[in-house]
């Protein structure tokens, strides 16, 4: 082979490679992004049964109902609607009523949301930011505002 | 001592850095010898400044020195020493200062054992890395200073996030910035390289061992982030494809790249470069991690605090050297002169490919990690990428990496034989097919994966023992004559063999664990039990302790298989008295090479406490594969031919000490 021929040849396995990736990437992107909504969202939307999404507010104060087989029920507020959000599983530590959460599942055709994971916060004080901008929007929480 | 000096020493530290930018780089420009040999001097200097201001900040940690606002703000008198000590980096100013220390040791050592260096590339390296140092000790001056007084001192500071109270402080922290921070000198090699426009093979031994060291060092880093994670967070996972983790591993993946590329350039003259090109990227991809963790645009246990001044900070030091290094090499690189052809098939082209998937797996992970960032930024819509498209973009991009990885070694540089390869490795595809027929056995039917990725872990692992057998030649030679060249083969093709058996060992763990996990998740009473893994489980009493700073509540769970008793798990939930933050401190009992995994959740009505447990199968292969992998770096490092200070022969070479058999 000669000398071009060989660069050629490896610019176009380099080009190959690249197109692959490109197109998983695309592919990947496409089928596996999961939105997020707040309750506000979900109610405006009407959001279509079956549809992934990560719900964000606030645990409704006195809305947490435990069973003892691990089941969860607690209501999400963005102070401008309500979700139920059912799970089944152990909590994170840091889940306390009247404080930021975010749960990621699909929605039930009777309107509730059914989580197959509720988001552990690292810190006391952290409000996941994706809630606090969706807070913001219902004017329930301003910046700086203590989050407890 | 008095937190003062520590910042009278960072400010002379700065003075030092500015100089070493500055006077090095003019005198290999001019050709001054003299201002050339200051660079090392100042470099040490700078070592020993940074290294005092650290030593300031710890010792106001260990004294709980409660007038510095940043040991207020992060310690308590009642944390045991050890936090007290690891407690200096578990926030954003001290980490910043470790980041910089990193900066500075390393720095020293080019100083001290890059004696072999020609005068002009050891001034450049040097420059190069201090500008970096001016940058990162302005930030910590400017925006995140350590040793800022708070009057008048409070009796008691606020403690430590309980989730950092752990050895895992300790270790990974540390050897992350080792890696991180180690591809610093790997990209001053390649921008003073670009500087002096010249650029030859010996560049690629010389950079080599640094890029190895920082690859090794990034290798544990992560390996060790991911088992804290593991038994801290009380998920029982061991990646989560956070943007934190994507962040250290985007570099890991170009270091990866770089290492191979740089032996291709050391032997063969040839991918000079896209060498260069890659050196650039790993260090731009470890400041784009800094930036991502300590900026604040992401939340999560890593973002200490967010201040938007610190961000742009960061994103400033970020487009300079980014920008600054990509504008010079498109502007040197193409006079740098192009040598050693190759066909398709040979060493040489298995190292392209290994490159390209490399560099491609690194950027699906860029595209997953900002894209969410990008997309908000413009229309505010706010999504998350999360497992699946990881998984499935980089599952499949490391794929053919892994199965060509044992055929690179076989093949021969310039022109290589695929079909003689394939036949050399026939005993390995054996070992690969018995061990996928094995679990595929074992699980019963069930997703093809598990076996499919068992049979390519054990094709990778005899794979890499074929290739060191091949090398001496067992079979071909007589048998003494094969340990001969077996003794002398050189310590860089053990070490390489034994990072690709490291591979293997870690993608079985990763396959094994995925496939084969078991959950439960149950509320039980005392003296209740259910199964997990074929293990019963059996909680036997719930117990309040008293920690130095925590309260305990510990489940005590007796295990038993088939009848037998296997032991006893204690699994704890944790309160903090001072924050009053409770974790969850899982109870691990570790089976051979998997582990039984028990975290408490919390108390429900009617007597019964959450339990979640895991039978994770293999699971601590992850971890020991990615030791053996950072053995492997550090066994090709000890190769005499690699070693820092030693280019020619040693006069006295140790016993055992490997001759160059290439």
């Amino acid at each position: 082979m000669t000398r071009k021929g060989r660069r050629l040849l490896l610019i176009g396995s380099a080009i190959g490679v690249l197109g692959i990736a490109c197109g998983l990437v695309l592919f990947a992107l496409n089928d596996t992004i999961v939105f997020f909504r707040s309750p506000s969202d979900i109610a405006a939307e009407r959001t279509a049964p079956g549809t992934r999404l990560r719900l964000g507010g606030l645990v409704e104060k006195g809305s947490v109902a435990k069973a003892d087989n691990t089941h969860v029920r607690f209501v999400v507020t963005d102070g401008g609607a309500n979700l139920t959000v059912n799970y089944v599983g152990l909590l994170p530590d840091l889940f306390r009523e009247g404080q930021g959460v975010i749960a990621e599942g699909v929605m039930e055709p009777d309107g509730t949301f059914r989580a197959d994971s509720v988001l552990a916060k690292h810190d006391e004080n952290y409000m996941p930011k994706e809630v606090a901008d969706a807070l913001k929007k219902q004017g329930v929480w301003k910046e700086g505002e203590a989050t407890q | 001592m008095n937190p003062e000096i520590g910042h009278y020493a960072l400010v002379l530290a700065l003075a030092i850095a500015i100089l070493q930018t500055v006077l090095p780089i003019w005198g290999a420009r001019s050709g001054d010898a003299a201002l050339m040999r200051v660079g090392p001097a100042l470099a040490i200097a700078f070592a020993g400044f940074v290294a005092l201001a650290f030593a300031t900040l710890v010792a106001a940690y260990v004294q709980s020195d409660f007038s510095v606002l940043n040991v207020v703000e992060n310690s308590h008198s009642m944390k045991p020493l050890l936090y007290r000590i690891t407690g200096t980096w578990g926030n954003h100013e001290g980490s910043m200062l470790l980041w910089v220390l990193v900066l500075a040791i390393f720095g020293a050592l080019v100083a001290l054992f890059g004696y072999n260096l020609p005068a002009s590339l050891k001034a450049n390296v040097l420059g190069v890395q201090a500008s970096v140092a001016v940058a990162f000790l302005l930030f910590i001056l400017l925006t995140s200073n350590p040793f800022i007084r708070v009057v008048p001192p409070p009796a008691e500071g606020q403690d430590l996030n309980p989730i950092l109270q752990d050895i895992g402080l300790a270790i990974h922290p540390p050897l992350l910035y080792l890696g991180y921070v180690g591809f610093s000198i790997t990209f001053a090699f390649a921008v003073a390289a670009l500087i002096e426009g010249r650029i030859d093979a010996a560049w690629a031994r010389w950079v080599r061992p640094w890029a190895l060291t920082a690859w090794a060092f990034l290798t544990l880093g992560i390996a060790m982030g991911s088992y804290w994670a593991y038994y801290e967070l009380g998920w029982g996972g061991w990646w989560f494809w956070d943007p934190v983790e994507n962040a250290s591993l985007m570099p890991w993946f170009a270091g990866t790249a770089l290492i191979h590329s740089a032996v291709v350039m050391e032997k063969r003259d040839a991918l000079k470069v896209w060498t260069i090109l890659l050196a650039i990227l790993a260090f731009s991809l470890s400041l784009l991690g800094t930036f991502l963790v300590r900026s604040g645009v992401l939340t999560s246990v890593h973002a200490f605090a967010t201040d938007p001044t610190r961000g742009v900070f960061i994103l400033a030091i970020l487009v300079f050297f980014i920008g600054g290094s990509l504008a010079l090499y498109a502007w040197r690189a193409p006079a740098l002169r192009q040598g050693g052809i190759f066909a398709p098939v040979s060493r040489e082209g298995a190292l392209v490919l290994n490159n390209l998937l490399l560099t491609a797996a690194s950027a699906a992970v860029f595209v997953g990690t900002l894209y969410p960032l990008a997309l908000e930024a413009f229309n505010g819509e706010k999504i998350t990428v999360g497992p699946p498209y990881f998984n499935l973009t980089v599952g499949a991009l490391m794929l053919p990496v892994v199965f060509a990885m044992p055929f690179g070694p076989l093949l021969a540089w310039k022109r290589g034989d695929l079909a003689g390869a394939a036949q050399r490795l026939m005993v390995a595809f054996g070992a690969g097919i018995v061990i996928a027929a094995l679990a595929a056995y074992a699980q019963g039917g069930g997703p093809i994966l598990a076996p499919f990725g068992m049979g390519l872990a054990a094709f990778v692992v005899i794979g890499a023992a074929v290739e060191i057998f091949e090398r001496a030649g067992f079979g071909r030679v007589p048998f003494a004559t094969a340990i001969a060249r077996f003794r002398g083969l050189p310590r860089s093709a053990f070490g390489g063999a034994l990072a690709h058996t490291g591979i293997g060992i870690c993608l079985f763990g990763i396959i094994a664990e995925t496939s084969w996990n078991a959950e439960r998740i149950v509320g039980v009473k005392v003296g209740q039990s259910f199964e997990v893994g074929g293990y019963e489980l059996t909680l036997a009493r719930l117990e309040p302790r008293e920690g130095p700073n925590y309260r305990d509540l510990v489940g005590v769970f007796n295990v038993r298989r088939g009848g037998v008793d296997a032991g006893t798990i204690e699994s704890a939930k944790r309160i903090f008295t001072a924050r009053n933050m409770p974790t969850t401190e899982a109870g691990i009992r570790t089976i051979g090479f998997s582990q039984l995994y028990v975290s408490l959740g919390d108390e429900l009505p009617g007597g019964t406490v959450g339990v979640r447990a895991y039978w994770k199968p293999f699971v601590t292969l992850i971890w020991l594969g990615s030791i053996v992998m950072a053995l492997g770096g550090a066994l090709s490092l000890s190769d005499r031919r690699l070693r820092v200070g030693a280019p020619k022969p040693a006069k006295k070479p140790k016993a055992a000490a490997p001759v160059a058999a290439e």
